[in-house]
């Protein structure tokens, strides 16, 4: 018998069986040490180092906490960026998340031309930086821009710092509900349709079979969603740095470190602390998002 | 005998030694390369060799050179061709290789481009720029090429030369920046070119009156407005507190500075509201469309206008004095042109291609590709020149000093990562000049060192 | 009760005639809503990138007239589209294939198998996608310099400036997330799957390949999606791995439609629809992976 205790036995690996499923994970786990993790302790190395990028690596000179200090004190993004950060996650969170969930559940239903509203909302998606910010900039400009045509104000839309944030999170909501209607509408079709059926048969209206049944059948796609969230909310980056580079109000983590080691600027060191400090804002998600998942197990 | 280490040492190896008549240390040095050489294959092993240490520009060169360009957009691209063929045709048995990568990509991957495998001739920016790079050794010395150099002056000379005193860059064409403006709208308002600070504001006062933007302002890519900051720099305190402020030796606490920040304003109010939101070609197009009076920016703004009346219809005049001992001699005038890397594969040829670049006939070719910047040298035809190439021409010689602009004449650093936000600032809050101040000073420090 | 015999019908038939039980037609009409309104902005962009510069820089872009088409025929030229698609290619579709195949793997393993290591190899793979690429350029631009490969694999003798050095750090890249999103669902299938297997004998590999990969297809189609996207529509590695003008992907080339100084704008927008292309007809190959739905039931009885 194969199957002594139900779980134990499906579990036995014969030798080859062992071999295959070391590979399997050796191998991307090789390839991401390399070209993410390496690199990554670079970073945090270099994070204590004024280094501009060029030169031997010898000629590095440490600076010690110097980089974190002036970040904190006199570096006037920061803390803004912080700040919008944060502003970002509450907005993807409670608003276009959910959207997205929305979307996924309704597109799920199969209606006739199903897959029209599907591509409607996922093209945001997959459009290169270039025409979004093209997109937006047709409406939002302050001179040219639709909006203020239609509405015949002047704001200033993108030039504003009180405003220019609220309206960048309209445009990032735009492309962050299709992306989050994606991967949601996956799940969605993961789900044994026979679950639904008994539903249906005791009586069940569509909301009540969606929340007390679908819902939470669905939760590691439910995970899924939320740590997507706040990578993105993280790493938001493209349409403000499309918009002016991620400054005068738009100023965001990933913007920061871009501005400072991408192009001429080359504050190698400087910029590795900020990106240290992302790092270490991520580990503590991965820390919480672990600690969920260790429940569960 | 070892195994060739490199495709074009392969090739190399194929030429009989006879004709080779080098040594193998300078073959290898001529044969290390990328597929450059693969279209001139026993010809680059043979010319590689005699021509690497000598530099000798005189003397018939050969083979392939590879130029960087950033020139990607049809018609400059098509423009460097052109005179890249001409070179070609001028020198028979060279081949040139350009290698265009698109104009934001080349620059801000500057660095890596030039510590990774770059071409033997680049395109770049005279400026601390230029300089930083002689520094750190990542550009060829051409002091020999500047001998054979005529026509150059000696602005631009001083422009092209490191802290070394040593020459590393040819200048090809430039361009000044100033007060533009469009005469049909001058002569219909009946306005009058301001000469002082005073004019300035009388004239903005009655352009408001008539409901135009007495000066357009678009800062929301952040550098157009530094321009500004350097015009009013040079009228208050003059070329070389300027200069040595923007090399790092001043205090930006100095109430000198401050004087500059409270000029500016003063002059605010002239200038078109909500400028952070506005691309500076959108604040072009408001000249265009009449609905602005005057704009301080660079020549390139004609490429803004249609070609014809409405080009012709642009006008300069040199920002204001402000300071009558200081006068209005500075102009900001950035130079292009060209560098020669550190380890050229094809010097000889490389050096022979600057001094050709140098020359009015390259130079007139480039200016096919963009009539709103002038040839650098002084004795370039210029008879073919538009109005306002011919007045920038003149505008430019006629300087006692030219600047480059703030982010080539500073650490790139500095310039983008704080005094862009710091000038974006201002403009939102004119009011806190000694916070400003503070602020620039502390990061300055950071960056600089003191 | 007929409002209940109709709601009854299996999912995925689409809803036939049937009485009008007052909302039927809500959803359609919601939905029909929404994807206008999240069409409108790209509508805008793409009506206005069939219109010259000269025209809009003059009567601003609300007004209607100066259509053309020349920006299109103009981009694909002046853009070189046709050497850049070419490389975006050779680089999108080995890191798209090696990404997702690698991250099915890892993911198997760790949803299938409950080994101690499970969860510290998810949060590793969750924590290198948190990091900004931005940050690793330059330690990664510095170590490719450093690598010496043999000319067949790249011609300029190492890692930097080769097709497989942007295509390995693209696939790092996108590892973490693939795998991490593709262990949950793989936990969702359920052990008895994998217990009719073992008892017939299966091994490890013929598991992977024959169960756990085919009822993983919407959610690698989704994610085949979105890998084709990001690295297709990649940049900053691209422009600090690659050295040549010639290499470069076609996300580039909207940057050859852009001037020094002046920028058509236009022509940038009919550029980016060309570039949204590929995309496009990738989402519409895979939608019907979406669409269809599991077969779960083959574990029913």
């Amino acid at each position: 018998m194969a199957s002594k205790r139900k779980y134990k036995g499906i579990d036995q690996l014969s030798t080859r069986d062992k071999v295959v499923v070391g590979l399997m994970v050796i191998v991307p786990t090789l390839i991401v040490v390399w070209l993410v993790w390496l690199p990554a302790i670079s970073t945090v190395l270099l994070s204590f180092t004024n280094w501009d990028g060029i030169g031997p690596l010898s000629g590095i000179k440490p600076v010690g906490l110097q980089n974190y200090r002036d970040i904190a004190t006199i570096y006037p993004p920061f803390w803004p960026a912080i700040q919008h950060n944060l502003i970002w996650l509450a907005a993807l969170f409670l608003v276009a998340t959910p959207l997205g969930m929305l979307f996924a559940v309704l597109v799920d239903r199969g209606v006739a031309g199903t897959r029209f509203y599907q591509t409607s909302i996922y093209l945001p998606v997959v459009l290169s930086l270039a025409l979004i910010g093209f997109i937006w900039q047709l409406i939002y400009s302050r001179d040219q821009g639709l909006l203020n045509a239609i509405t015949g104000g002047t704001t200033d839309w993108y030039g504003d710092p009180n405003v220019n944030l609220w309206a960048v999170l309209v445009a990032a909501s735009w492309r962050h509900a299709g992306y989050i209607m994606l991967l949601y509408l996956a799940g969605l079709k993961g789900v044994d349709p026979s679950l639904r059926e008994a539903a249906k048969i005791d009586g069940a209206s569509e909301t009540t079979t969606f929340f007390r049944v679908v819902f939470p059948v669905m939760r590691p796609i439910n995970i899924i969603v939320v740590v997507v969230t706040f990578i993105e909310s993280l790493r938001a980056f493209d349409i403000v740095w499309v918009i002016n580079k991620g400054r005068n109000g738009l100023e965001l983590i990933s913007a920061l470190v871009t501005q400072n080691v991408v192009g001429e600027a080359s504050r190698i060191g400087f910029g590795s602390a900020l990106a240290t400090i992302m790092l270490l804002i991520s580990s503590v998600l991965v820390v919480i998002y672990l600690r969920i998942a260790m429940k569960e197990d | 005998m070892t195994r060739p280490s490199n495709e074009a040492e392969y090739l190399a190896r194929m030429v009989p030694p006879s004709v080779r008549g080098v040594d193998r240390r300078t073959l290898l040095r001529g044969a290390f390369g990328v597929g450059a050489l693969l279209g001139a294959g026993g010809l680059a092993a043979c010319s590689s060799g005699s021509t690497s240490s000598t530099g000798d520009g005189d003397g018939a060169v050969t083979g392939t050179v590879t130029v960087g360009s950033n020139q990607s957009d049809p018609v400059p691209k098509a423009a460097v061709q052109s005179y890249m063929d001409a070179f070609q045709k001028a020198n028979a048995g060279t081949t040139v290789k350009i290698n265009t990568v698109d104009h934001n990509s080349f620059q801000e991957n500057i660095n890596n481009y030039l510590q990774g495998s770059p071409d033997d001739v680049f395109t770049w920016f005279a400026g601390y720029r230029m300089q930083f790079f002689a520094e750190k050794g990542l550009v060829g010395d051409i002091s020999d090429v500047w001998k054979n150099i005529t026509g150059m002056s000696d602005a631009l000379k001083k422009a092209s030369t490191g802290a070394d005193g040593k020459q590393y860059f040819v200048p090809i064409t430039n361009y000044p920046w100033a007060v533009f403006y469009r005469k049909s709208v001058f002569k219909e308002k009946g306005y009058q070119v301001p000469k002082t600070l005073d004019e300035l504001n009388t004239l903005g006062a009655q352009m408001k009156k008539d409901g135009l933007d007495p000066i357009a302002f678009g800062d929301k890519d952040g550098w157009p407005a530094m321009g500004t900051f350097d015009q009013i720099n040079l009228r208050v305190n003059g070329y070389d507190f300027h200069v040595s402020l923007m090399a790092g030796k001043e205090d930006w606490t100095d109430p000198k500075v401050k004087k500059v920040f409270d000029t500016w304003a003063g002059i605010l109010p002239l200038h078109q509201a909500d400028s952070l939101g506005r691309t500076w070609q959108e604040a072009a197009q408001s000249l265009q469309q009449k609905k602005s009076g005057m704009y301080v920016l660079g020549s390139f703004l004609a490429q803004q206008f249609t070609k014809g009346a409405e080009q012709d219809d642009l006008d300069f005049f040199g920002f204001p004095e402000i300071d009558s001992t200081i006068g209005t001699d500075a102009v900001e005038a950035p130079i292009d042109g060209y560098m020669m890397s550190a380890k050229p594969k094809n010097e000889g040829a490389a050096k022979k291609l600057l001094q050709y670049i140098s020359q009015p006939e390259a130079q007139l070719l480039a200016l096919k590709a963009d009539p709103s910047v002038i040839a650098t040298n002084s004795t370039a035809d210029t008879s073919g020149y538009t109005a306002l190439q011919k007045k920038s021409a003149e505008f430019v010689k006629s300087a006692k000093s030219i600047t480059q602009f703030m982010d080539r004449d500073t650490r790139p650093d500095f310039a983008s990562t704080v005094m862009i936000p710091a000038i974006q600032s201002f403009i939102k809050n004119p009011k806190d000049i000694d916070g400003l101040c503070t602020s620039i000073q502390a990061q300055k420090k950071s960056i600089f060192g003191s | 009760m007929t409002d209940l015999a109709v709601k009854t019908r299996p999912q995925r038939a689409p809803r036939e005639g049937g009485p009008s039980s007052g909302r039927r037609w809500l959803l359609p009409v919601m939905l029909t809503l929404i994807s206008l309104i999240w069409l409108f902005p790209l509508l805008l962009a793409l009506v206005n990138s069939f219109r010259d510069y000269a025209y809009t820089a003059k009567n601003g872009y609300i007004s209607w007239g100066g259509f053309t088409l020349d920006n299109y025929t103009n981009a694909w030229a002046a853009g070189d589209f046709g050497l850049h698609f070419m490389n975006s290619v050779i680089i999108t579709v080995p890191a798209v294939i090696l990404t997702l195949f690698l991250s099915c793997c890892v993911a198997f393993v760790v949803a299938r198998f409950s080994f101690k290591f499970n969860l510290a190899l998810l949060g590793f793979f969750l924590a290198a996608n948190l990091l900004p690429p931005q940050a690793l350029l330059i330690p990664v631009y510095r170590m490719f310099r450093a690598i010496e490969v043999p000319l067949w694999v790249s011609d300029s003798g190492t890692l930097l400036n080769s097709f497989v050095g942007l295509i390995l750090v693209n696939m790092a890249f996108q590892i973490g997330f693939c795998a991490f999103v593709l262990s949950n669902y793989m936990k969702a299938l359920p052990r008895e799957l994998y217990e009719s297997a073992v008892i017939d004998g299966a091994s490890v590999t013929r598991q992977f390949f024959q169960i756990t990969l085919p009822l993983c297809r919407p959610a690698i189609a989704a994610l085949a999606v979105l890998q084709v996207t990001w690295i297709y529509n990649e940049f900053f590695w691209a422009t600090v791995l690659l050295q040549q003008g010639d290499k470069f992907p076609v996300t580039s080339s909207i940057n050859n439609l852009r001037g020094q100084f002046f920028t058509d704008n236009n022509l940038v927008a009919a550029g980016s629809v060309i570039i949204a292309v590929p995309t496009l007809v990738i989402f519409f190959v895979l939608q019907r992976h979406f669409v269809a739905g599991l077969t779960l039931g083959a574990t029913k009885g």
